[in-house]
């Protein structure tokens, strides 16, 4: 290892008008090293990527390349000096091949200046064969896995000889096996001599992965240290800068009559003969793959895609199939997985988005009462915690957890009998994740039926009195709390041998 | 954005600017009778814009409006030659519109096409049947009453009954578009159709209802138009679809659809109108003024995303 990190950031300070992102912020990176930076949304990872990535200049406060001091004028100047960043959705032209993709602007050149495409396919095949992935450079990238994608998002990077890779929540929206890969090409990289940031709401994963994290709260570097010592609770503590208790709180609640049943729901070619109920008071997780087929279940059930066969009753009623207006009026709710593009207006104001499910009940004569509508934003905000400015604000304002509170203050505000809620912690903080299991929790008390679908599987066997899991489009096993394990569990969901 | 640097409310100011400049300038445009006149001539315009506004804002379009406008002209003068009484031909002309709409809705909303092309192709299509049923003749002798109420004005008043009409329709409008469940709807809609269907709005029937609406509303303005001039004819109304979305999105109702406000677009169609009068004072030819038009349409669409670009640069990156 040489005497100088590969990239560092020494006292820099970045402030945005009266908000002050990062303050005196250092961070080390090294050749062969895989660095965590952790803390909460809001913390001023962002902010420290975009630094680090050439979008914004630090205030106060330097970059150092091998240690020496260099300013990056723009994106396109760090990416020569051998930074890249890999983005949780990965941006690619979707109709050209994986080679392409990854060449693009740089194709090998024959004479005449046609482009040599086998050069490209060779070139493309020997950098996935140093990451140790298997893939077709010649297929479109359109249809690939975003796991996939972002491999070939890798490869693009170390087909420039990036030398520091940033990856911003990577995990995010891989499967269980997807991240597994991931790790070993980023454990590969190491061996090349990269140096790897690695940010993740997953502690487990930084614990797997790195060897040294950055702990960030509020704009300030809290610690610099190897991971190698560290607890879990150590690492949380160092983020919201107290305890939490215990992150997963589901509480016993009586169970009471059954508030949904499926009976052998099927779309074809997406999912087969699905059956199973959810009483009042009960949470069960409905666990599995990415592509299982689970969002697709929660969709159907909810009315967003149609069902060829089966029923879906709630409260005895049975619902008709594709709306969503009929499963609102039956007391069903869904907090979809896609906040910004399904849970979410972006562009309208918190109020009038937790306003939208109750476009009716508002209803004063023919108008809206601005003053309802105020209201019940006002009591559900409170409820939540929600933090915010005004109420009038734009919803895009909001940090990610806080977004996520909107779309279940939109959803509680219909009182829902059946809470549907698909990946309800993905991509937010701590402290927020442990304030929405705990609402979870209060939900199932009051007896409502909560339907969760995560990949996250310590939520899973934390907060479900049941655990559904689902393979390729089937039920493959039901698991009471008592017996879910992390082995059970993957092992119905992978048909992997025990 | 601050209150004062509202696209709306600039326009409603430029609106105010060209009216002080227009009656300082040219002689004869400050006058009841040509201001009457001004209003009167906008008046199809203006009412197809109502419409026009729920549609766009819901991000989808009309482009076939004129010549739905032009279809129930053509039927108008067809079935009144035919020897129909009046009171039979406009509901029917009418229910004609409501079809070429639901046409345009169904197309959209069934099969999932894109409004501009589908109605690019009703443009063509609705146009091809005014001529189909009316041919190159003109219907004229309507009976004077009713032509008395599309050029008359309301007694003791110089506003015209088309305007007056526009009046209580706009305010409907107003009401629904931003103060009903209805108008969020469509705001949602426009901005997040994926979104408004999570929330169990109802997408695919709004959008049907609204180019149902737009279809009789533009049919309803061709019997207007029509009885204005006391003459059907298949190419009336050629073109008018132009001016009505230019007014639109000169008020500041978003192409993409989920902005804009009704008061804008008022704004918006009445610049139009003044511009068009005083450039017919101005006696300028009916190409400059079409060139006009087709300028306002591309700095109204221009403006907001310069603003857009410009205002962070002003303030340095958020």
């Amino acid at each position: 290892m040489s005497a100088h990190p590969t990239l560092a950031l020494a006292g820099v300070s970045k402030s945005f008008g009266a908000v002050r992102a990062l303050r005196d912020v250092s961070i080390e990176l090294y050749a062969g090293e895989a660095h965590a930076l952790a803390g909460e949304n809001g913390a001023g990872k962002s902010t420290l990527v975009k630094t680090l990535a050439g979008v914004h200049r630090p205030d106060q406060g330097m970059i150092l390349l091998d240690g020496e001091p260099v300013v990056f004028t723009g994106p396109a100047d760090a990416q020569r000096a051998g930074v890249a960043v890999i983005y949780q959705e990965p941006t690619l032209f979707p109709d050209l091949s994986v080679a392409e993709n990854i060449f693009m602007g740089r194709q090998p050149r024959r004479s005449l200046g046609r482009i040599d495409r086998a050069a490209m396919r060779a070139a493309t095949r020997e950098l996935f064969g140093r990451l140790g992935v298997d893939l077709d450079p010649g297929r479109p990238t359109r249809g690939l896995s975003i796991a996939d994608q972002q491999l070939v998002e890798i490869a693009k990077a170390l087909s420039r000889d990036a030398r520091v890779l940033v990856m911003d929540e990577p995990t995010a929206a891989l499967s269980g096996a997807e991240t597994a890969r991931l790790f070993s090409v980023v454990e590969a990289l190491r061996e090349h001599g990269c140096a790897v940031l690695f940010i993740s709401h997953r502690l487990d994963e930084i614990f797997a992965l790195c060897q040294r994290v950055t702990t960030l709260r509020d704009g300030q570097g809290i610690a610099s240290e190897p991971v190698a010592g560290l607890t879990h609770d150590d690492l949380v503590r160092r983020m919201v800068g107290r305890d939490l208790g215990a992150l997963y709180p589901k509480q016993d609640a009586a169970l009471g009559d059954v508030a949904l049943r499926v009976e052998r729901l099927t779309r074809e070619g997406v999912f087969t003969d699905v059956s199973f109920e959810v009483r009042r008071g009960e949470i069960v997780a409905l666990a599995g793959l990415v592509g299982a087929g689970r969002s697709e279940v929660a969709r159907a059930i909810f009315g967003i895609d149609r069902w060829d066969a089966g029923t879906v009753t709630v409260a005895g009623r049975d619902l008709p199939p594709g709306s969503p207006t009929a499963a609102m009026g039956a007391g069903l709710a869904l907090v979809p997985e896609d906040r910004r593009q399904q849970g979410l207006v972006m562009e309208m104001s918190i109020e009038r988005n937790i306003g939208l499910t109750g476009l009716r009940s508002l209803r004063r004569g023919v108008t809206i009462s601005r003053r309802a509508e105020r209201d019940r934003a006002a009591d559900w905000a409170a409820r939540l915690r929600l933090k915010f400015a005004r109420l009038g604000d734009g919803v895009g304002v909001l940090s990610g957890g806080n977004q996520q509170k909107v779309v279940l203050a939109k959803w509680l505000a219909t009182e829902p009998s059946v809470l549907v809620v698909d990946e309800p912690t993905r991509g937010i903080d701590v402290g927020t994740k442990a304030e929405v299991h705990r609402l979870l929790s209060e939900l199932a008390g009051q007896g409502i039926a909560v339907l969760m679908i995560s990949s996250d599987l310590p939520e899973v066997l934390g907060m479900a009195d049941r655990v559904l899991v689902m393979r390729e489009g089937r039920l493959t096993a039901e698991i009471p709390r008592a017996e879910a394990t992390e082995e059970s569990v993957m092992h119905a969901a992978t048909r992997r041998a025990a | 954005m601050t209150r004062v640097l509202r696209w709306d409310v600039l326009v409603g100011a430029l609106l105010v600017a060209v009216f002080a400049t227009g009656s300082l300038t040219v002689p004869g445009f400050a006058t009841t009778g040509n201001l009457s006149f001004a209003l009167g001539d906008l008046g199809e315009i203006a009412l197809i814009a109502l419409a026009m506004t729920l549609l766009v804002v819901a991000a989808e379009v009309d482009l076939s409006v004129a010549s739905v406008l032009g279809l129930s002209s053509a039927l108008v003068g067809a079935l009144w030659d035919g020897g129909l009484a009046i009171e039979t031909i406009i509901p029917l002309v009418v229910l004609v519109g409501a079809v070429c709409g639901l046409v345009n809705g169904l197309l959209v909303t069934r099969l999932g096409l894109p409004s501009l092309a589908v109605t690019i192709g009703t443009l063509a299509l609705y146009r091809g049947l005014a001529y189909v049923v009316l041919g190159d003749q003109a219907v004229a002798q309507f009976p004077p009453a009713y032509t008395a109420l599309a050029v008359g004005d309301v007694p003791g008043t110089p506003v015209p009954y088309p305007v007056a009409l526009f009046v209580l329709l706009a305010a409907v409008t107003g009401v629904v578009l931003h103060a009903t469940g209805f108008g969020r709807a469509l705001y949602a809609i426009g901005a997040q159709e994926q979104a408004a269907f999570f929330a169990g709005i109802r997408v695919k029937r709004i959008k049907l209802l609204l180019f149902v609406l737009s279809g009789t509303v533009a049919a309803f303005a061709g019997v207007v138009f029509t009885l204005r001039y006391g003459s059907a004819r298949a190419d009336n109304g050629l073109g008018v679809e132009l001016a009505v979305i230019a007014a639109v999105l000169l008020g500041g109702v978003d192409f993409d659809g989920g902005k804009g406000t009704l008061g804008g677009v008022i704004a918006g169609v009445l610049l139009i109108g003044l511009l068009r009068n005083l450039l017919m004072l101005g006696d300028v030819s009916t190409e400059i003024q079409s060139i006009v038009t087709g300028l306002l349409l591309i700095v109204s669409v221009l403006t907001p995303r310069l603003v857009s670009v410009v205002r962070p640069a002003l303030k340095g990156t958020p």
